[in-house]
């Protein structure tokens, strides 16, 4: 439409603007930048004094905030993981308890993935019995609060083991006592490098031989034992490797129970050395987070199964595949768009309730910027270091997360 | 557009004044004294432990604190109101972990709380510390008859302890000098470490003497579980607040001091009535009858409690109501009570003890 044939209404405002400048106060793009940057600087001034106001109120009362004290020595002592002695300084205590929240949540990420999947392709089973015992699972540990449940673990379960002096012997040997599970420890030697050299060499060939034959099946129709050929291809450079470097990658150190004469003349453990050792702390904190995180997780794939269009299923029955293949081939991997954006939620809730281990005597991240805390008597800055680190932690998970979605999106051309 | 505007200027403008506001009131918060800050109140706020027997515990079956420090908390409110009830004493329980922020903060304006007194917290943490109204010392708590009696029995144990407490560090500096090997669990409160401790999932619990003492009476078999009698480390417990607020921390120390004096005075709440002066009795008749010292703790006109910013006779009431140093120790660490506790350092120092007060006058 030209401006000739405009009403004569619109032709009236556009004359204004040629022959007269708007001016700048009543030009609505200025009034909105205007408007974003009076904003932006009243929330930074708000901020300011909200900041100047804590720091000066914490110089009142003597507790400035210092960074000091992350040089100055701990003073205690705990070995839950790669451990700490009292000389070591306050930042690898930090470090260690690090560490710790990593063990339990790494592990706690992919034990729950798995049980989860198993949880979820249960739920619709048409098996009654497991269905309803799945069910039955997952509506107690969704509706109850994680902060009871992983107290039960601990001291209900974990605590309730036989004490030290009866410690259950099982072959192994394994050691079970309510001081915790004490297995084998496998320590690498100077050759375990090499010998790992030659199981990455494994994996990468059984990787291309996986891709090969999958090829093949899908050319030819023949079946093409992509999974037989990847665990020959894995065994074969183990076994190879081990030949190769001409020494054992590692010795085994196994754990021995240090006895102890009680007045009375009886025998009896007092602790077992050697060995790793897995706390009932650890262990009541994993079990919890996975049985709480795989319900929701188990939901979450239930719905995105569901998701996926009933046809497709019957498609893939006509033409002959299994149950099993149904589901690994067509399902699943239509289901995984629909399940990964909400999967990452349950991701980021693990990571953050890994912080109730303070309540289990657990030395997370959290518990031991606790006691960093009450050692230096800052407050401030060992809680920002907190906050930050799980900050951290999450947005890293998110990343992950993203991308995994990103790359599974369907991809429109 | 316009009325938008205007409405985030008035916002803007509102955000910022509420900001000045609220940082003008936090500055006139650290300038008033405590006493002034209490009274205006009308209620002292006293923080206090709920879980430790004989000295804060919340009797489930009352559903009360007592205990010997809250005896404390509630001789201060005394002293400021004439009466310790509901409405002048607050009783705000605090764990290990929050006790010493929320004195620096001032959620409480004094802490009774089985704390000790150190250097770092007496500089770090913002607080100063009152009188030692009792002194303890780190001891050792182990199943009875497992032959755990030295530290060298204790190589290889594995020790449970309270996080945010003294303890975990005064253990580590007596293992580590003996190159003993141990493992040291830390639990968020006295309760979890105890309850480790009686599943057998540690072999020692370390604590103050009096809280093991407490732990091992309320215990279903106190003859299963053996205290070390020796100690290895100085706890001076006493009372908390917050530094550089001189008038309170006079109001608090004098009132301790008060009745430490009134037990070598020989004055307890049911004598204390015998010490007064009578009607019409001239200064010079009563201090013939009872003594200068008395008078001075004791009387309406020649106490010295006006000097503190309370009552020249403050210390009547807190006689009469809570009592003297000595009877609350009896009241709750009787040699035939429930959780018996040897004066030993807590005498009074004339009888060979650390209990002490500077001169009254």
């Amino acid at each position: 439409m030209t401006q000739r044939t405009s009403p004569p209404h619109h032709s009236a405002v556009v004359d204004v603007g040629e022959h007269q400048t708007i001016p700048l106060w009543r030009d609505i793009r200025v009034i909105q930048a205007g408007a974003q940057i009076i904003f932006a600087i009243a929330v930074i001034a708000v901020l300011f004094v909200l900041v100047n106001n804590i720091l000066n109120g914490l110089a009142a009362i003597g507790q400035s905030p210092t960074l000091d004290f992350w040089q100055r020595p701990i003073g205690i002592n705990f070995n839950e993981g790669p451990g700490i002695s009292s000389t070591d300084t306050t930042w690898q205590a930090f470090l260690v308890g690090l560490i710790n929240t990593l063990r339990a949540v790494s592990v706690g990420l992919v034990l729950a993935t798995i049980l989860g999947i198993f949880v979820g392709i249960a739920l619709l089973t048409p098996n009654w019995l497991v269905r309803n015992i799945t069910q039955t699972y997952v509506e107690i540990f969704r509706n109850t609060p994680l902060l009871v449940q992983l107290i039960f673990f601990y001291q209900g379960v974990f605590r309730a083991l036989p004490q030290i002096r009866n410690a259950a012997t099982m072959p192994g040997p394994v050691y079970l006592s309510n001081r915790g599970l004490v297995i084998p420890a496998f320590h690498p030697t100077e050759v375990f490098p090499l010998w790992l050299l030659y199981l990455v060499v494994g994996f990468v060939t059984a990787g291309f031989l996986w891709y090969v034959r999958g090829r093949f099946q899908t050319e030819t129709g023949q079946p093409g034992y992509q999974m037989r050929y990847a665990l020959l291809a894995i065994i074969g450079f183990a076994v190879l490797g081990w030949l190769a470097v001409g020494n054992v990658p590692w010795t085994v150190e196994l754990p021995s129970p240090v006895m102890r004469e009680l007045p009375t003349g009886d025998m009896v453990i007092q602790r077992i050395e050697g060995g790793e050792t897995i706390s009932p702390e650890y262990a009541a904190l994993v079990v919890g987070l996975v049985l709480y995180t795989a319900a929701f997780i188990g939901e979450i794939v239930r719905a995105g199964i569901q998701a996926v269009s009933h046809g497709q299923i019957e498609a893939a029955r006509a033409l002959g595949l299994t149950y099993g293949q149904t589901l690994q081939l067509v399902v699943l991997p239509q289901a995984l768009r629909v399940i990964i954006p909400p999967l990452g939620n349950q991701y980021l809730n693990l990571a953050k309730n890994s912080s109730l281990a303070i309540a289990i005597a657990f030395a997370d991240v959290f518990a031991i910027s606790r006691t960093i805390i009450n050692q230096s008597g800052q407050t401030i800055v060992p809680f920002m270091t907190v906050m930050l680190t799980y900050l951290a932690m999450s947005l890293i998970i998110s990343a992950v997360m993203n991308w995994l979605n990103q790359s599974l999106k369907l991809k429109e051309r | 557009m316009l009325r938008n505007r205007r409405s985030l200027l008035v916002l803007v403008t509102a955000l910022l004044a509420l900001s000045l506001f609220s940082g003008a009131l936090v500055v006139s918060g650290q300038e008033q004294s405590t006493l002034d800050l209490v009274r205006d109140r009308g209620r002292l706020i006293c923080g206090v432990n709920q879980e430790l027997f004989g000295f804060g515990y919340l009797d489930p079956e009352t559903s009360e604190i007592t205990g010997f420090d809250v005896e404390f908390c509630r001789a201060f409110a005394v002293a400021i109101f004439g009466e310790a009830s509901s409405d002048t004493l607050e009783l705000s329980p605090q764990t290990a972990q929050t006790r010493l922020p929320a004195v620096a903060t001032g959620e409480v304006d004094v802490l009774v709380r089985n704390t000790t007194w150190t250097l770092s917290r007496d500089t770090e943490a913002g607080l100063d510390f009152g009188p030692t109204n009792f002194y303890d010392g780190q001891s050792i708590m182990v199943r009875a008859g497992e032959g755990l009696e030295t530290w060298e029995d204790l190589d290889g144990a594995t020790i449970c302890t309270t996080t945010g407490t003294t303890t975990e560090k005064n253990i580590t500096d007596q293992m580590d000098e003996r190159g003993l090997t141990y493992e040291l669990l830390q639990f968020e409160s006295t309760a979890d470490t105890n309850s480790a401790f009686m599943d057998g999932r540690c072999d020692v619990q370390t604590s103050d003497r009096s809280q093991l003492e407490a732990l091992r009476a309320a215990s279903p078999d106190p003859a299963a579980y053996y205290v070390w009698p020796t100690t290895f480390s100085k706890e001076p417990l006493g009372p908390v607040y917050r530094q550089n607020d001189s008038q309170w921390a006079d109001v608090i120390n004098w009132t301790v001091f008060g009745m430490i004096q009134a037990e070598e005075l020989g004055i307890d709440s049911s004598n204390v009535d015998d010490f007064l002066r009578q009607d019409g009795e001239s200064d010079d008749d009563y201090i013939a009858r009872v003594g200068a010292q008395v008078a001075r703790v004791l009387d309406a006109d020649l106490g010295l409690g006006g000097l503190l910013g309370l009552n020249n006779d403050f210390m009547v009431e807190v006689l009469r109501q809570v009592g003297n140093y000595g009877e609350v120790y009896e009241r709750y660490f009787a040699a035939d009570g429930p959780l018996p506790i040897e004066r030993g350092p807590n005498e009074l120092w004339l009888n060979g003890g650390l209990i002490y007060a500077p001169a009254w006058r």
